[in-house]
This record gives C-alpha cells, sequence and structure tokens, in this order.
C-alpha cells in the first residue's frame, strides 16, 4: 500500500515538472523585463493583459476560428487529394519513378514563396491563404503516402493475396490497415506545418485571424504585448492540435507500429 | 535413388510435381542462375524438408512451388493443374513475420474466412484457438505475445482455411531452442491429425530428420537436388537411436559437413 503510495506521489512530480519549470521560466521573465528599463520585450505579465484584452474585444476567439478554418479548409483538401494519389503512385513503382524528379523539385519550395502566385490567382482573401497551406501540405503528404505504402512488408501483400484476396480487398484489409500508422505520423507532422503556413499568410493575404493579429498589432501602434499574446496563443493551440493527433497513435490496433518490439 | 528416378516413378496419389525448373535471377544486367533444373514430385499427405548450405535457393524453390515466384523455365503441377499464382488452398507459412499486427489472435485466424457464414467462422476460429492452445489470448495484439505464440498463431490461421497444402519457410528459425523443440512435436501431432501436404524448408538437418518423410538435399547454387533421402522411421522418433544418427550423418556427409566441431 505505501509502496503504491509513493509511486503515485511521483507520478504527479513527474506530471507537475513541466509546469514548474514553465512557472520558473516566466518569473525569471518578468524579472528580467522589470529590471531593463528599455522595451524591447513585453514581459509576462503586460502579455496576459495582452490576451485579456483581446478576450474583451471578442478578438481572441474570433481570431482563433478564422485560423482553424484555414487550416482545417488547406489540410483536409490536401489530406483527400495527396493520400490517395500517394498511395497509388508508390503501389505501382513506374509510377513512382516517373513522378519522383518533379517530386523533389516542387518539395523544398517554400509554400511561401508562392505568395505572390496565390495572390494573383485567388486574390486577397480565404482562397489564397487556404492555398498556401494546402500547397505546404500537399507534398509532405504525398510522400509520406509514397513511402508508407513502399515500407509496406512484402510478406503482408503476399498473405493476403494467399488467401485469396483480389486487388479491392487486398487494398481494404492489407495494404490500408499496414499504411495507417505511418500515415498518421505524417498527418501529425504536416498539421504542424499547416499551423505555421497559416500564420505566414494571414500576414499578408487576410484580414484577420492570428497571423493578422500579429502584423496588425505592430502596425497600428506597437502593441507588443498583443504580438506576443499572438505568439504565445498560436505556440498553444499548436501543442493542442499535436496532442489531439498524438492520442490517435494510442488506438490499439494501430499501436504495433510504435513499439520498439 | 536419384532425383531422375523420383520422377519417373508416378505414384497414385501424387500431390505436387515439380519438372525441369530452372530459374534465373536477372539484376543489373548480371544473371544469376539460382535453381537448375529441379525434378520432384509430392505425394499426398507427405511431409516433405528442403535442406541445403544457406542462401541456396530452398525459399525460392519454396515461393515458386507456392506460386509466389515463376520459374524460368519448366513447370510446378498441383492435382495435375500447372500453378499460375497463390491459392487459397495452399498456405505459405513464413517465419512468425507473416502475422497481421493490426488484427488480434481472433482476426488474424478469421483472416481467411471471409467466405464462411459468421456461425461456421466462430466454430472454426475456437478450435483453432483451442488447437494451437491460444485460449485466453483471442483479443490480445500479436505484439503482446512472445515468438512462439505469434508462430502457432500464424499456423492456425494457415490450417483455419483448411488447405491441403503448407508451404513452411524455416518457421521456427527464430525460435529458442526450446520452444523450437515443442513447436516440432505440436506441428507432427497436427499433420498427423489433419495429414495435409507439408513442403518444409530449414537449414536444420536435425529438425528435418526429426520431422520429414523425405528429406531432399539441395546443393549450393545453382541449386540441383543432391538427394532425396528416406527417412523410414515411424514418429514418434527416437533422436538417439542409431538408424536416426545414421541418417542424420549421411545427410551431413552430403552436404560436406563433418559431425565432428
Amino acid at each position: 500500500m505505501a509502496m503504491k503510495k509513493g509511486w503515485g506521489d511521483l507520478n504527479l512530480l513527474v506530471r507537475l515538472r513541466p509546469i514548474v519549470f514553465i512557472a520558473i521560466l516566466l518569473a525569471a521573465w518578468q524579472v528580467a523585463v522589470s529590471r531593463h528599463p528599455v522595451h524591447i520585450l513585453p514581459g509576462p505579465w503586460g502579455v496576459a493583459g495582452g490576451i485579456a484584452d483581446l478576450l474583451r474585444h471578442g478578438l481572441l476567439f474570433k481570431y482563433v476560428v478564422a485560423s482553424l478554418f484555414r487550416v482545417t479548409w488547406g489540410f483536409v483538401l490536401a489530406a483527400v487529394i495527396a493520400i490517395p494519389l500517394g498511395l497509388t503512385i508508390g503501389w505501382y513503382r513506374r509510377a513512382e519513378m516517373a513522378f519522383n524528379p518533379l517530386l523533389q523539385i516542387f518539395r523544398p519550395i517554400s509554400p511561401l514563396a508562392w505568395i505572390p502566385l496565390a495572390i494573383l490567382w485567388f486574390g486577397v482573401g480565404d482562397a489564397s491563404a487556404i492555398f498556401l497551406i494546402f500547397l505546404g501540405c500537399f507534398f509532405p503528404l504525398l510522400l509520406t503516402a509514397i513511402n508508407a505504402v513502399r515500407n509496406v512488408p512484402s510478406i503482408y501483400i503476399n498473405a493476403g493475396r494467399n488467401f485469396g484476396l483480389r486487388r479491392a480487398d487486398l487494398v481494404y484489409r492489407v495494404l490500408y490497415p499496414a499504411v495507417i500508422p505511418q500515415l498518421l505520423i505524417g498527418l501529425r507532422i504536416t498539421l504542424g506545418v499547416a499551423w505555421l503556413v497559416v500564420v505566414a499568410a494571414e500576414m499578408i493575404a487576410v484580414d484577420s485571424g492570428l497571423g493578422f493579429l500579429i502584423v496588425d498589432a505592430r502596425n497600428a501602434g506597437n502593441r507588443y504585448d498583443l504580438v506576443v499574446a499572438g505568439m504565445v496563443i498560436i505556440g498553444i493551440i499548436g501543442l493542442l492540435l499535436d496532442t489531439a493527433m498524438r492520442s490517435l497513435e494510442g488506438v490499439r490496433s494501430f499501436r504495433w507500429a510504435y513499439s520498439k518490439d | 535413388m536419384s532425383p531422375e528416378e523420383a520422377v519417373t516413378m508416378p505414384t497414385a496419389g501424387t500431390k505436387l510435381r515439380a519438372e525441369h525448373l530452372d530459374m534465373v535471377f536477372t539484376r543489373d544486367g548480371k544473371s544469376t542462375p539460382v535453381l537448375k533444373d529441379i525434378n520432384l514430385q509430392v505425394s499426398v499427405g507427405e511431409f516433405i524438408c528442403l535442406v541445403g548450405p544457406s542462401g541456396c535457393g530452398k525459399s525460392t524453390l519454396l515461393n515458386t512451388m507456392g506460386g509466389f515466384l515463376s520459374p524460368t523455365s519448366g513447370t510446378v503441377s498441383i492435382d495435375g493443374e500447372v500453378v499460375h499464382g497463390p491459392d487459397s488452398r495452399r498456405i505459405f507459412v513464413f517465419q512468425e513475420r507473416g502475422v497481421f499486427p493490426w488484427l488480434t489472435v481472433e482476426g488474424n485466424i478469421g483472416f481467411g474466412l471471409f467466405k464462411l457464414s459468421r456461425s461456421e467462422r466462430e466454430q472454426r476460429l475456437a478450435h483453432y484457438v483451442k488447437m494451437v492452445g491460444l485460449q485466453g489470448f483471442e483479443e490480445a495484439y500479436p505484439s503482446e505475445l512472445s515468438g512462439g505464440m505469434k508462430q502457432r498463431l500464424e499456423v492456425a490461421r494457415a490450417l483455419a482455411v483448411d488447405p491441403d497444402m503448407l508451404y513452411m519457410d524455416e518457421p521456427f528459425g527464430a525460435l529458442d531452442s526450446i520452444t523450437r523443440l515443442t513447436m516440432r512435436g505440436e506441428l507432427l501431432r497436427i499433420w498427423q491429425a489433419e495429414r495435409k501436404t507439408i513442403v518444409f524448408v530449414t537449414h536444420d538437418i536435425d529438425e528435418a530428420v526429426q520431422l520429414a518423410d523425405r528429406v531432399v538435399v539441395m546443393s549450393a547454387r545453382p541449386a540441383v537436388i543432391q538427394q532425396i533421402v528416406n527417412i523410414d522411421m515411424p514418429h514418434p522418433r527416437d533422436i538417439s537411436s542409431p538408424r536416426y544418427l545414421e541418417l542424420r550423418d549421411g545427410i551431413l556427409q552430403q552436404i560436406g559437413l563433418a559431425h565432428k566441431i
């Protein structure tokens, strides 16, 4: 009994450790800012005030929703197109050989390099931002899907064929479950990319969202407390998105792929 | 008995017949002959072991018989029909790597039973779960099982579709020696109960002499059949009897291994 209680306490301590660490950093930040007379960075207290300001004006919720709306559209569109396409390309070796050079050329081009074309094609607004997020997600997801198929051990495919599965069943009952864990990792990383791109896109192409908040706060009166408030909110939402995606990896029938066994 | 004699001696219940099988692998413009004029006849219900030096082409021969590889020339026919691909009447058992990690024990055993009615499927499931001693693990995933349990699971998955033939590619190679001995005993018990025709690849001469009706000894690459040894001992076999040792040492000598270390 005593032993069990001891473990519980230890667990609590381990769980609290990051929170304690963040609290210490915040305190140090506040002390450093108040000792330094020149304003190069608002303190945590000022930032908290900024967040409260945003809440009061109803802007926080509005901007978060605007940003999430764009990320969702860009990300989902990319996933819906890139994953089936990538699975198909990965399945046919010749297609993979044909597509690969093109992919390797497009991949290193930052989605931000597309901003002028995006504005030319879609104008200033949601469509441009969604297009940029789509681009940022499309190539990583396509590559993830191609590699996921290619990494499926042929032993599974052969076993599926041995039991008399036709192609559609083979895809549904063997290929699909075998690639899901890798796809989930790819989706998680790509959602992070989407969140990076949305902020950059909103600095240029729209008039709402967290990226817009940061640029606007600076342009309209050097409200650096709001700038940092925007950054903090972006970070927290990124963390929440990642945690949500990561929780999918705990699903029992996916877990095999992540264990070290 | 020479391989030629084996072919020209038709028996009533021939299950599998390999005739003049040649296999040449071509890679980067270089061709490597792997199998050379393989002639072999396997009777209904017979237990055949293929042995030979590692890398000699035993697995290639097995994969060709199973329909996963097409021979460069020659034919494999089963029940008088030429083999053109895998078939659910003949199941290939890989090392335990072949079980589907995203399915539970029940999901794996039931994998090939999609054509059966629900009640029939459940009956078969229960029967084979019990036969391989996995009761209580029906809902477990392969990553939660030991190597021996995974191997038994794969054997159960193969047996559940009631095939006439099993191809086994070093199925016990990855197991520890105690588990391997137990598995041999269980395989013999199952074989005696269900009378499947079994073609079993192993690099372990003892394993071959313990299990097989006939041991096919293959040469180094390009593999030819060097000798076919009749194991004229009833089961259970006394593995310290003079006859056993004589047969084993004969095979060891045949592949050029002195039995002294």
